[in-house]
């Protein structure tokens, strides 16, 4: 700690070129930050707290294939089933195609198998006790100024009323917020009564789009998928059951490999990074041979020096990263805050500052390492001499 | 105003005895550059006797510079003995040496080669660095220090703000602030004004007489030589004449 | 005060350049070089600059160091910004590619897209009676009804997918003659055979001709290979007869596309099935249908592409600012030198901004170069959603010439900005003390 002002100074000899570095670092690990943060979203998404006790059951023939709803008493018999409820994906539109928010028709229990959401007790009474009751997210009613009461209508892109007619309006009776702050995404859903769904659209009665089950153990998951699975093996209505962890996960990874591009692109602006700080440290070494001769003539031993110029690299690539990720912070905040849910991104928390940390030092000692080896080897005859 | 670091000298002068406090015998350098061999010193027997200020004259390219370097442990000889202060440093490694260097000998150069980006404080404070004193017995040692060649009101400036010999004296300071036996200076003076240079080479003279430090001066100015109290003439690696006190 | 309206004079002059630069066509910077090479063979200060430059050039060996940070911070902007739009670029180009103004899809109304347009076998039987219909020799209107589902089939890369599995008739190849079989043949009705598109036959694991696929509980086996060049290449055909009641959908089919006797004739088209009061059903070109359904993922890909590449420039352009304040620094006694015989200014701030921009161009050539190898043939495929059903999307980057030059103006730009300030710092430098130094 005694040599750090001997760092400082080395550092402060080229107040232009080291903040320029920096400033180089710093852009580097903004972006760090904002694509790490992407990615944490995305591969967090298939690591929820609730998803990991909850299983979802569909057609094995595919999306979109329906599911008789005679199933559901014969799930609800399967050891370690607490809770059965059934949704259909209704894929309404409010308005314009542009607002899109996921609405689905579900059972009258599935608040008590969907336990992200938290919604008042007298509020799921009332979604119960109302045909055309409806819930939505605390984001989705700031968004759409939408109160309690309110009628809200939607066009239907997939289930027309027995009239054929698409327009369907529910009645909002209750606001529903997340439960854990890392599913806030979930506050931008509606659901509303299947009852009322089934009885009123054309075609397709009796069918469920899926099962959503709630287990008593999320250690015994893989056997009562099994169990699950085995009720309809061989019939025309076989099922693929899978936590919803792991259906959220490979849904997630077939949009794209966002852990791949963000590499990709991360391993681009490291290696630029690494080049410059590098030929920055490269000169300001060059140009302190003397100095570092003189430190060795004084009795600086080979390894301090060695660990004065490591030091160094090690603190110009840190400080520009820390700067860098605080204002990653800042700005992956602001998106936040401006899009909602658009673009999923996670907070710029302990996980990627850690890993931010750790390049940070990578790099430093990578960009420092060949000068740092230089001004150590240095005769000190020579360097004194000009040689 | 000098209690600490005389007090030092007198515990250190006491272990010493008429034996020479450098003490070469046989000593050769030859460098290597490409494929030519080049012997620049050959064969040198010489004795420093403790507390003395020794001049080293000569041509360029006669060795004086090359001598200078390996008495203080900046190079290893080819061939020969080095002893100073009964240590033999010949066989040294480079950490042997660097940490020699540390607790023995103090440098003075020609182009003052002080820091340009720390003060003359902590310029001063450097080779402490190197010790196990606190921060704050660093500062008053290099307070004490910078007082000893008069610059103590200058401790905050840089060396850019200093003038030629305000700065060698601040490389002086740096020299000694560790109360090393031995002061090697290489030619201190070349590179100042006549004035400048006297008052520089004058406060070696003090520090030669009232702090007992052992002095090996190179330079090629008679009139720096002058201050020494011997003289040896080097010649194309050879020692040519041995002096008194105010050779020349 | 002097030096700061300078500089602030300086910043002007540099966002109004910028600002010209990103608007300006290729042809426009054709303009623009040319006059320089004019202004530079020509003129007295211009043959002064080329040996300025020259002079510059020639001690570019020397400080290769810095330089190729130049060059390769550059590239590695350009090469990223160049593989993030190719990807849009990509991706965009197969949708739009998709359908003609020639053929018309008609789904139920108000279902945006196939996979959630449900006709029942009156509604394809009323369609195809529509006016505006082209009819084949035997008089018959060419109408596809065809049913859209999808699968869960692995992908080579391990990963199960959702893949598009269309149940067609005959009428499906004759309203896409773009469609060609390419190796093996067409399935035969009524049988469990396959014909596979050819991304979904790079994409998807065990696909081959004469291999078994095995879907909804059925050994199907792949007989056959088509290309369209377009969004088709993402799905796989069979029968419809034979996969609807398998799949339980009875005689119901997801949307008809019909061939119209000229693309004038689809309003015709569209207004007979309008009047029809049987009939609740939309129509659209196919060519409007799939543009429609790439919705805005190119833009959103644009932006972010774009975001990535100009906080990558900023890093760029101080890498580049570092490089030249030293080159110019180094060569501050031959600048000094130059100025002292009576070189004026503009020489030597242009010879030094060329040299950047040069350093620059050639890293936004390497950066375009790299991303064209690596990208240029590049496959991927993304979960389509809305019509696709979240089904995936095959589709090959492109990397336009559009692109490549898009990148080259991102790299000069970066080296003129870098260039710049330390030209500047060139011009102004004072002889007497640049000559001292050193």
């Amino acid at each position: 700690m005694k040599y750090f002002h001997l760092v400082w100074a080395a550092l402060m000899r080229h107040k232009t070129r080291t903040l320029f570095t920096m400033l180089s670092v710093l852009a580097a690990f903004l972006l760090f930050g904002m694509l790490d943060s992407v990615r944490t979203a995305f591969a967090d998404a298939g690591h929820s707290v609730s998803g990991a006790s909850q299983l979802l059951t569909m057609s094995k023939l595919g999306l979109g294939q329906q599911l008789p709803l005679s199933l559901q008493s014969r799930i609800e018999t399967v050891p370690g089933v607490t809770a059965v409820a059934y949704v259909n994906w209704f894929g309404g539109i409010y308005q314009d195609p542009k607002n899109f928010f996921p609405n689905e028709a579900v059972s009258e229990n599935y608040f008590s198998v969907q336990d992200a959401v938290v919604l008042p007790p007298d509020q799921v009474r009332k979604f119960q006790s109302t045909r055309d009751g409806a819930v939505v997210g605390a984001a989705l009613a700031r968004k759409f100024g939408w109160k309690i009461g309110d009628q809200i209508p939607l066009q239907a892109t997939i289930w027309p009323q027995k009239n054929g007619s698409n327009a369907w309006t529910f009645t909002l009776v209750g606001i529903f917020t997340a439960r854990h702050a890392s599913e806030k995404g979930i506050e931008n859903a509606m659901f509303f009564r299947w009852k009322y769904f089934d009885e009123a659209r054309q075609f397709g009665n009796g069918n469920v789009g899926w099962y959503q089950e709630r287990i008593a153990n999320p250690d015994q998951a893989s056997r009562v998928i099994s169990a699950i699975d085995a009720i309809s093996a061989n019939s025309d209505h076989e099922t693929k059951t899978e936590t919803a962890n792991a259906f959220t996960a490979s849904f997630i990874s077939q949009f794209a490999n966002i852990g791949l591009i963000v590499a990709g692109i991360m391993a681009a602006v490291f290696f630029t990074l690494i080049l410059l700080t590098g030929n920055t440290m490269a000169q300001a070494v060059r140009e302190r041979v003397p100095e570092l001769a003189v430190l060795k003539t004084i009795g600086f031993s080979n390894r301090s020096v060695l660990g004065l110029v490591l030091t160094e690299s090690v603190l110009l690539v840190v400080i520009g990263g820390v700067i860098g990720m605080l204002l990653s912070m800042v700005v992956v905040g602001g998106v936040k805050a401006a899009l909602g849910q658009t673009l999923p991104m996670a907070d710029v928390g302990g996980s990627i500052w850690g890993l931010a940390i750790v390049l940070m030092v990578i790099i430093g000692l990578v960009v420092g390492v060949l000068p740092a080896l230089h001004g150590m080897r240095l005769k000190i005859v020579d360097a004194l001499a000009g040689r | 105003m000098n209690a600490a670091v005389a007090e030092v000298r007198d515990t250190k002068a006491s272990s010493g005895t008429s034996q020479p406090l450098v003490q070469i015998r046989g000593l050769s350098k030859t460098y290597i550059r490409g494929k030519q061999k080049l012997e620049v010193l050959h064969h040198i027997d010489l004795d420093i006797a403790r507390g003395d200020f020794f001049a080293l004259m000569g041509p360029s390219g006669s060795g004086k510079t090359t001598l200078l370097n390996l008495i203080g442990g900046l190079d290893s000889p080819t061939d020969g003995s080095l002893a100073v202060d009964g240590k033999r440093i010949d066989k040294m490694g480079e950490g042997q040496l660097a940490r020699w260097r540390a607790g023995n000998v103090g440098f003075v150069f020609q182009f003052y080669n002080l820091m340009p980006a720390l003060s003359a404080q902590k310029n001063v404070e450097l080779p402490l660095l190197l010790t196990k004193l606190s921060g704050a017995k660093r500062r008053k040692n290099a307070a004490i220090a910078l007082q000893l060649v008069g610059l103590a009101d200058r401790a905050s400036h840089k060396p850019g703000e200093l003038s030629g010999g305000q700065q060698q004296r601040v490389a002086i300071a740096r020299a000694i602030v560790s109360d090393p036996t031995l002061l090697v200076c290489d030619e201190p003076t070349g590179d100042l004004d006549r004035q400048s240079a006297e008052e520089v080479l004058t406060l070696l003279q003090r520090l030669n007489r009232e702090h007992g430090k052992t002095i090996v001066m190179v330079t090629h100015d008679p009139k720096a030589a002058e201050y020494a109290s011997h003289t040896l003439h080097l010649d194309k690696g050879t020692l040519v004449e041995h002096q008194g006190a105010r050779g020349e | 005060m002097k030096r700061f309206l300078r500089g602030l004079l300086l910043i002007v002059i540099l966002i109004v350049c910028l600002a010209i630069w990103s608007i300006l066509p290729w042809y426009g910077a054709l303009v623009a070089a040319i006059v320089l090479a004019l202004w530079l063979a020509l003129t007295r200060g211009g043959r002064r600059t080329l040996s300025v430059t020259g002079v510059g050039l020639a001690t570019l060996p020397s400080r290769w160091g810095a330089s190729s940070v130049i060059v390769f911070g550059i590239a590695g902007v350009v090469g990223v910004l160049v593989a993030l739009l190719a990807m849009g670029e990509g991706l965009q180009a197969t949708l739009q590619g998709t359908g003609n103004d020639g053929t018309a899809i008609v789904l139920r109304g108000g279902s945006q897209a196939e996979a959630s347009s449900v006709l029942l076998h009156d509604d394809v039987v009323l369609i195809a009676q529509a006016s505006g219909i082209a009819r084949d020799a035997q008089g018959h209107a060419i109408a596809s009804p065809e049913l859209l589902l999808a699968a869960n089939l692995p992908k080579k890369d391990g990963q199960d997918a959702n893949i598009s599995v269309r149940g067609v008739g005959p009428e499906a190849w004759a309203v896409r003659p773009n469609l060609h079989i390419i190796a093996g043949r067409k399935f035969t009705p009524g049988t469990l055979e396959l014909d596979v598109g050819k991304g979904v036959m790079r994409q998807f694991a065990g696909m081959a001709i004469g291999s078994y696929v095995q879907l909804a509980n059925q050994r199907w086996k792949v007989v056959g290979e088509f290309d369209s060049g377009d969004a088709f290449n993402s799905e796989i055909w069979a029968d419809r007869d034979t996969i609807a009641p398998i799949y339980h959908r009875g005689a119901s089919s997801s949307s008809v596309t019909v061939k119209l006797t000229s693309p004038a004739a689809f309003s015709q088209f569209k207004a007979a099935l309008a009047a029809n009061p049987q009939l609740k059903v939309d129509a659209e070109t196919t060519h409007k249908y799939f543009a429609d359904q790439s919705g805005g993922i190119n833009k959103v890909i644009k932006v972010v592409g774009t975001t990535i590449a100009i906080i990558m420039a900023i890093g760029a352009v101080f890498g580049a600012l570092n490089s030249m304040y030293a080159a110019v620094a180094t060569r501050s006694r031959e600048i000094a030198t130059l100025r002292a015989v009576g070189f004026r200014g503009t020489p030597v701030v242009v010879s030094v901004l060329i040299e950047t921009m040069l350093l620059a161009l050639a890293g936004g050539v390497l950066g375009a170069f790299v991303a064209w190898a690596i990208f240029g043939h590049y496959t991927a495929s993304t979960s389509a959603g809305g019509g696709f059903s979240f089904t995936q999307m095959i589709f090959q980057f492109r990397v336009t010439p559009e692109l490549v030059w898009n990148g080259l103006k991102w790299a000069l730009a970066i080296g003129f900005v870098g260039g710049l300030f330390p030209a500047v710092r060139a011009a102004r430098l004072p002889v007497t003390t640049a000559l001292r130094e050193l």
